[in-house]
């Protein structure tokens, strides 16, 4: 096929939304069905392009448009195409979703704004991985995330909204800042923006590490490494939810993208120091656990998974600074291996938590709830919505046979390969990440329990709870897509391990070595048949086969009797007297509370007997130690830099004068 | 004989065992307590009344409930499996390593966990809340305990870290104490028993696993009692195989099956009398003391790690 064709078929159909719905705007159903549908189009298209670059050798492109002395790289090669499979595939699912969420919904939408901004995003996001110069890399770049910008600020007549879009805008431009400064040192030497030269040119130690520096700073804050993630949780759930389900599904990923693009292809790794793989290790370890306990404090469902994703970053960089850290000690097939975990965590994430916030979306469209605390009982009422829920739980809470146990098992793998760099004090730092990915783990797990127990299960806990309905079909293919891929993704890993060792054989010039599969296509064998081996078909097969002995009984068997809920004699249950969220995490955060600063209220009535407690208000508010000690005191200090620079503002002619007259000298003085 | 019918066979053998085990358990803490213990056939006249009866299923639960039982038996039935007993070379061991195994306890937690806030009541959410709580603290100290292992045996194959072991020259390696002391902190928590969980209790304030199955009758609760016996048999399997393994058979003759299997049951009837007077001698630990002992195994696991790297340089 044409070159040009593959590469920008997909991109170029997201483009025409837009145009489609301004055309269509008179007839309100076909616009819905046929906008969405482009962006389901566009999104088959760029999983095409995605395969079609891992598979074949690298092509390029360039297009005659921006600058004048520097038309648009585009280049088409393995790194990018998992990417562009990872866009394609949520773009496909969320574009179906969508047709059922945003239907009926002309009213309370500006529909037009709504295309034009996801369009530019989904634009954006497959422009930065087909980016092959730094130009055309940071104006996607900014076009994804000022698209974003707008899509947070959608519903900008809430407040909140607006102070979250501005938080995102703020970080956002301040990490492009970053990148941008990488590029500038790597422009240095070659004095090109283009990709081709970049690889090509030394750097001397100390730039190279600048530039690693301010890569990693500019994309962890766009990926939501602790302690740059503050606006993560803002900004995602205040999102319409299908764009709010590609943001935390996707567009957090096209920064490790970034970060691999910079880091390992441009300054490459023969340039790296030892170090730099530490850092990146000591990030994820943080963030893994940072995320995931401020996650468990969360009652809003959206903003749970926000900090979720904030955890799922940091188990992918610790895969990464497994493999930086192998490369760096000359170990290629592990660094394959760290690589390959990372990467099938980063299509993993994509793939849950796009389903859980598409989940969280038709929760929010059938009950108008965000509050854990509101909902309950779910499961009577929405039955399909819950089994594609609970895939995505079961499946994010790390448990075989589903994908993100893969990932985090193949992630162990490489963690405990460390005793291959002797003598290294990196070697005790990476126990210490397997202990934190492990405990992150089994916190998830402890998190999504909560979830699915207080918002599907036991009783509704409000009206609208209560009078909840199914969503859709449309809204459930969108989620079932990502659920049947995160089945199989967690089912053979042996065959698609393949194709992601493709991308560091491009990065490192190795794959893991024919290992994979070596024990034939049941077991999954990273390394080798006695050192470890998983096969997730045996253990799909016993749950399948304990499902259908259920399933029997339940049919065939004697029926059971239905009686009233015991709970050791008490009667009369109301829904109020059930677990809720914030007694479910009481017990950790206790445990953890130094942490967590927990701030608790209690306040009753006080001119009752003591017996007699009445009613009771109990409020706990758990800090963000992110705020506390560095984002707070940073307001502070530029809040009194500014106060102190108030004496030039003394409101009198003359003074401003005099300061106009000194500037004029000094910068004459520097002329001169 | 096919090693993959002796794998069935030996899977048959932990999971019929389990409820014996667990009765035998009640009878030596019944003597060490001048008490006279049930007789030894109890637990399985036990699951038998359990099975035959009709189940009371409460008002308002979902699929969920009913579902629970069945996977939590099946994810612990793979898990009996998978673990070597008798033969060194179980063929299924290569399904599932040691992370696996973890993972299908946490599986088995998760569906238990989901099976009591079906029911919407408060106890439900309180064992939950519980069990999840401590468990989000054990399952990654017996992760880390038995990574300690699996550096020593650079493995995490059970078979291979279990032959390792046997075999291996091992030399000083302080770090295997570590380890074995995180497993059997975390052995202990795991299975409920005292101090950490009172399996005979059900006093509201104080259990931890009992008021997540409160509301189980019949086959359901039958399923639930048997995966917990078969809990116990696994983890003490584990400790004698991973820590003692003396006398396992390494191929498949009838002698040195029969070995093994005399010096396993041995082994097994000591572990329970050890754990049998640690029972009478303690009594139950207060519920906010847990995490403290939780991360002592976890710390101690941490350690053992740190010394693997230090003290323990490679060959």
């Amino acid at each position: 096929m044409d070159t040009k064709f593959i590469i920008l078929a997909g991109p170029v159909l997201a483009i025409l939304v837009p145009f489609a719905s301004m055309v269509l705007s008179g007839r309100k159903e076909i616009r819905n069905l046929v906008t969405n549908l482009i962006l389901v189009c566009s999104g088959i298209f760029s999983t095409v392009t995605g395969l079609t670059g891992l598979l074949s050798p690298s092509r390029t492109l360039i297009l005659p448009l921006g600058l004048p002395w520097l038309p648009m790289h585009l280049r088409l090669d393995a790194l990018g195409g998992f990417f562009m499979i990872v866009v394609g595939l949520m773009v496909v699912s969320v574009g179906i979703y969508s047709v059922g969420y945003l239907r009926n919904r002309e009213r309370e939408l500006n529909r037009t704004f709504l295309d034009l901004s996801m369009s530019l995003f989904i634009v954006g996001m497959q422009g930065i991985l087909l980016a092959d110069d730094a130009y055309t890399f940071m104006v996607f770049w900014e076009v994804m995330s000022v698209s974003s910008y707008f899509l947070v600020i959608f519903e900008h007549e809430k407040e909140a909204n607006r102070k979250a879009g501005f938080l995102y805008l703020l970080m956002a431009h301040l990490g492009a800042l970053f990148i941008l400064s990488s590029f500038s040192i790597l422009y240095a030497p070659g004095k090109s923006f283009e990709f081709e030269i970049m690889r090509s040119v030394q750097l001397e130690p100390i730039w190279a590490s600048l530039a690693f520096v301010l890569a990693a700073l500019g994309f962890g804050m766009k990926a939501g490494i602790v302690p740059l993630h503050v606006w993560l949780p803002e900004a995602h759930p205040v999102a319409p939810s299908n764009a709010s389900a590609l943001m935390s599904g996707v567009m957090i990923k096209v920064a490790i993208f970034g970060l691999l693009r910079v880091v390992w292809d441009l300054v490459g790794l023969d340039q790296a120091q030892a170090w730099w793989g530490g850092l990146l290790l000591m990030a994820g370890s943080s963030s893994a656990l940072g995320g995931v306990l401020l996650a468990l404090q969360q009652h809003n469902l959206k903003r749970l998974l926000a900090y979720h994703s904030v955890e799922n970053i940091g188990i992918i960089f610790i895969g990464l600074g497994l493999a930086m850290v192998f490369a760096q000690f000359d170990n290629p097939q592990l660094a394959a291996l760290g690589l390959v975990a990372a990467l099938y965590h980063t299509i993993n994430h994509a793939l849950f938590k796009g389903l859980l916030f598409m989940g969280a979306g038709a929760i929010l469209h059938a009950t108008h709830q965000r509050n854990l605390e509101h909902l309950g009982g779910l499961i009577h009422r929405m039955p399909w919505t819950t089994i594609l829920f609970l895939i995505g739980c079961l499946s994010i809470s790390a448990l075989p046979p589903f994908n993100g146990f893969v990932s985090e098992w193949l992630t162990f793998q490489a963690a405990l390969m460390a005793p291959e760099l002797t003598g290294s004090p990196l070697s005790a730092l990476i126990p210490f990440s397997a202990a934190m990915l492990a405990l992150a783990g089994a916190l998830t797990a402890t998190c999504f329990t909560k979830v699915f127990g207080i918002v599907f299960q036991g009783t509704p806990r409000t009206r609208s709870a209560a009078d909840a309905h199914e969503v859709d079909g449309w809204m459930l293919t969108g989620m079932a897509l990502p659920a049947l891929l995160c089945i199989l993704l967690g089912a053979f890993p042996v065959w698609v391990i393949p194709l992601i060792e493709k991308v560091p054989l491009l990065l490192l010039g190795t794959d893991m070595g024919s290992s994979t599969s070596n024990g034939g296509w049941l077991w999954l064998t990273p390394l080798s048949k006695e050192r470890a081996s998983y096969s997730p078909l045996i253990v799909l097969g016993t749950m399948l086969l304990a499902g259908v002995v259920a399933f029997m009984f339940y049919r065939r068997g004697r029926a059971d009797r239905p009686a009233p809920i015991w709970s050791c004699g008490h009667p009369n249950l109301t829904s109020s007297m059930q677990y809720t969220a914030a007694s479910f995490s009481q017990p950790l955060r206790q445990i953890f509370s130094t942490i967590y600063q927990p701030h608790e209220e209690v306040s009753r009535p006080d001119h009752r007997h003591p017996t007699d407690s009445g009613r009771v208000r109990y409020s706990v508010h758990v800090k963000d130690l992110a705020w506390v000690y560095i984002y707070h005191p940073i307001k502070h200090f530029i809040e009194w830099a500014t106060r102190k620079m108030d004496w030039f503002q003394n409101h009198r002619i003359h003074g401003h004068l005099l300061l106009v007259f000194l500037t004029l000298i000094f910068l004459l003085g520097v002329l001169l | 004989m096919n090693p993959w019918f002796l794998n069935f066979l030996e899977a048959l053998l932990l999971i019929g065992i389990a409820p014996l085990v667990s009765t035998v358990l009640k009878n030596f803490k019944a003597v060490l307590q001048n008490r006279q213990g049930p007789g030894l056939l109890q637990s399985y006249r036990d699951l038998f009344k359990m099975f035959s009866k009709e189940p009371v299923l409460p008002h308002g639960v979902s699929w969920i409930f009913r579902l629970a039982p069945y996977t939590v038996f099946a994810a612990t039935a793979l898990a009996c499996a998978i673990v070597p007993t008798i033969l060194i070379q179980a063929p299924l061991s290569a399904a599932a390593d040691v992370i696996t195994l973890v993972g299908l306890f946490a599986l088995a937690r998760f569906f238990t966990a989901l099976g009591a806030m079906d029911t919407g009541t408060a106890f439900g959410g309180m064992g939950a809340s519980r069990e999840m709580t401590f468990a989000a603290l054990a399952e990654p100290a017996m992760l880390m305990g038995v990574f300690v292992l699996s550096l020593t045996a650079e493995s995490t194959n059970l078979s291979t870290m279990m032959h390792i072991m046997l075999k291996g020259n091992l030399g000083l390696k302080p770090s295997l104490a570590f380890a074995l002391t995180c497993l059997i902190l975390i052995a202990i928590a795991e299975t409920g028993r005292i101090p950490v969980d009172n399996p005979s209790t059900h006093l509201e304030l104080t259990m931890v696993h009992e008021a997540m199955i409160l509301e189980y009758s019949g086959r359901y609760l039958a399923l639930i009692e048997w995966a917990k016996q078969m809990k116990l048999v696994l983890f003490a399997t584990l400790l004698i195989n991973l820590f003692a393994p003396w006398g396992i058979a390494e191929e498949i003759s009838s002698n040195a099956l029969i070995i093994s299997l005399g010096t396993w049951i041995v082994k097994l009837l000591i572990l329970l009398l050890i754990l049998a007077i640690l029972e009478t001698s303690m009594a139950k630990m207060r519920i906010f003391r847990l995490p403290e002992y939780l991360g002592l195994a976890f710390l101690v696991a941490i350690l053992g790690m740190l010394t693997h790297y230090i003290l323990e340089p490679p060959l």
